[in-house]
């Protein structure tokens, strides 16, 4: 079954808007909720719902890992902690803290680390995260998102507002590619296929959803059909989903704006060779850190292209 | 130094003007956080620091780590003044492949010594320099420069700690005090009471200086290297977007992508500056 390609239009509405009008929604509904920033406010718009929300809206300065504790007192005494700030200090600068007094505590932290992986774009590689989802997939009974728009984003900060323990979600801070309408659903350990094809499963996450199915597209002009699943939900992962198609296709790619090591490519990697060994190709990123440059380029230097989606199922498919 | 003002004053001009040139060649960028550390930079590495252009990593130098690395471009605009790299690398700043990051980076460019732009951390790696030179017997001095929004990270404080405790008489900690970070002012996000009684408190010879006055910074170099057993803290009374009235004022001035308004008062204060200058060159 092939779908008529989409227009991969982006998102009118930025994903830090997005993230803003809904905290502004749950601290109305809800007294406990309590946003959290780390002096990244103007960089995710919070700024923007300030005056609305004095007492649950708090700039912590630049302390992420006091945050990350602060966080967790608030916790302790019922409240329900949103912390933002970009995806490396959310995670590896604050990663004991999230560790020790988030889940070895067991206590309910909400986290969005922001500017993700090249989207960080110009301020490098101090700030460029392509390890965070790998960091928090280690945190025992720990969840892990990579939203992939913004409809995403909204029901998963919903989501995740109802739900007890450590959750992280991972975005970019602009716009993102439109895939999914208003009324869609987002069940945790759960992927979205968004297009069946029977010779590979492209799996992705994040921004490389949307460049998996523009390889979908080409490929299906060179006789190639491929599955395109978003992998959105990488801890819980939809176990069941990644045999069905592993069995169908026999060859499997992921795609993430990551190191290769710790993220979706892992995730994948450890449940086909424990459940359905199959022949895979991990598209992200290699042994590198961060650095300057706008995000088309860095998507071309840490090799996340629509082209290396592509190498990567000729290569499976080359018997 | 009265006989060196004058000069002083010419390269803090040259480091002004050329921070806002390859920042105005970028098009974006931390112009507030820039040049609020252009005086401190023209006293440092016109007059007190040893340093050679032809030999970065000479193990006699002084040492300047920019722990508020997103003041980055000034730094640049000071090191190819020095000659440490051709002027033209400057308008690479930021850009695809450059050797100028938005933050410092120590294996990408010549003259800098510590990659930074975490905040918080820099200052630790300074201290751990100035510990290693007095280990050795050294007389290497360690300058640092943080920011009174960096000032939130309680590693800074750690820091501190350490080289009081070590009398790391050789290490210089400068403090931006331009009463600002990312999101505003620092006494509405986290108040930083006193500058000068904390550092006190912490057990550093400490001076607050009109961080805009070449001499007064001087000075208070002088003085901190006078004695022996502190380390030095120099709080500079600075004003973010400092030297260029226009961005003094504008109010989010922390990362700017100049409208029109600014664009025409950047490119007028260049000029400014450009005028200035050649009037001193003849
Ligand atoms: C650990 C860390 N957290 C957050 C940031 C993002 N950030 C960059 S500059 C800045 C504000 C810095 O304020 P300040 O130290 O006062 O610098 P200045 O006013 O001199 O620009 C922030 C929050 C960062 N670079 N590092
Ligand atoms: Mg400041």
């Amino acid at each position: 079954m092939i779908q008529t390609p989409q227009s991969y239009e982006f998102d009118k509405i930025e994903m830090r808007q997005v993230y803003a009008n809904t905290i502004l929604e749950l601290a109305k509904n809800n007294s406990n909720v309590i946003a959290l920033e780390a002096d990244l406010m103007s960089a995710i718009s919070t700024n923007k719902i300030n005056g609305q929300i004095p007492k649950q809206l708090i700039n912590c300065g630049i302390m992420e890992a006091n945050m990350v504790g602060v966080a967790a007192g608030l916790a302790l005494t019922g409240k329900i902690p949103f912390l933002h700030t970009f995806a490396q200090f959310a995670t590896r600068r604050a990663f004991d803290q999230l560790f020790v007094s988030g889940a070895y505590a067991k206590l309910n932290l909400k986290i969005l680390g922001s500017d993700s992986g090249v989207t960080a774009e110009h301020n490098g590689g101090t700030h460029m995260a392509f390890e965070d989802l790998g960091l928090v997939r280690l945190i025992p009974n720990s969840h892990v998102f990579e939203v992939s728009d913004g409809t995403m984003l909204g029901y998963m900060l919903r989501k995740v507002e109802k739900e007890y323990g450590i959750h992280y979600i991972r975005t970019i801070r602009k716009n993102a590619v439109k895939l999914y309408d208003e009324n869609e659903v987002f069940e945790t350990g759960k992927g979205k296929v968004l297009r069946e094809g029977g010779d590979v499963s492209l799996i992705a996450s994040g921004i490389m959803v949307a460049e998996s199915l523009k390889a979908a597209d080409l490929l299906h002009k060179m006789g190639i059909d491929a599955t395109v699943i978003d992998m959105y939900s990488i801890k819980p992962i939809d176990i069941d989903l990644i045999v069905k198609y592993a069995s169908k296709t026999k060859a499997v790619v992921t795609a993430e704006n990551h190191n290769i090591i710790g993220g979706l490519g892992s995730a994948v990697a450890e449940v086909l060779s424990e459940h359905c060994p199959t022949r895979m190709r991990r598209v992200g990123v290699k042994e590198q850190f961060g650095q300057v440059g706008k995000a088309d380029y860095l998507k071309e230097f840490y090799n996340l292209t629509v082209k290396d989606i592509i190498d990567a199922v000729k290569e499976l498919k080359i018997k | 130094m009265n006989t060196n003002l004058p000069n002083l004053e010419t390269f803090r001009d040259e480091i002004r003007l050329m921070t806002l040139k390859e920042l105005h060649q970028l098009g974006f960028g931390h112009y507030g956080g820039s040049l609020s550390i252009v005086e401190v930079l023209a006293v440092l590495y016109g007059e007190v620091m040893k340093v050679n252009p032809r030999n970065p990593k000479w193990e006699e130098r002084d040492y300047f780590i920019l722990s508020k690395g997103h003041g980055g471009p000034a730094l640049y605009a000071t090191l190819s003044l020095k000659g440490f790299f051709p002027e033209e690398i400057l308008y690479t700043l930021n850009q695809n492949g450059t050797t100028l990051p938005s933050h410092p980076d120590r294996n990408l460019t010549p003259g800098v010594d510590m990659t930074t732009g975490s905040l918080g951390q820099g200052i630790s790696a300074a201290v751990g320099v100035a510990l290693s030179h007095k280990l050795s017997d050294k007389g290497n001095y360690t300058f640092s420069l943080v920011g009174d929004g960096e000032l939130n990270e309680g590693q800074c404080w750690e820091a501190f700690q350490f080289a009081s405790h070590h009398k790391l008489n050789q290490l210089f900690v400068f403090v931006d005090d331009n009463k600002k970070q990312l999101d505003g002012l620092t006494k509405d996000i986290i108040d930083p009471l006193d500058f000068e009684e904390k550092f006190k408190a912490f057990g550093f010879y400490t001076i607050k200086v009109d961080g805009s006055s070449l001499k007064q910074i001087y000075e208070a170099i002088e003085k901190g290297k006078a004695q022996n057993d502190k380390p030095v803290a120099i709080i500079l009374d600075t004003v973010k977007g400092q030297g260029v009235p226009y961005l003094e004022e504008k109010e989010n001035n922390h990362h700017i992508r100049p409208n029109q308004e600014d664009e025409t008062a950047i490119l007028a204060a260049i000029t400014q500056l450009e005028n200035k200058l050649g009037k001193a060159v003849t």
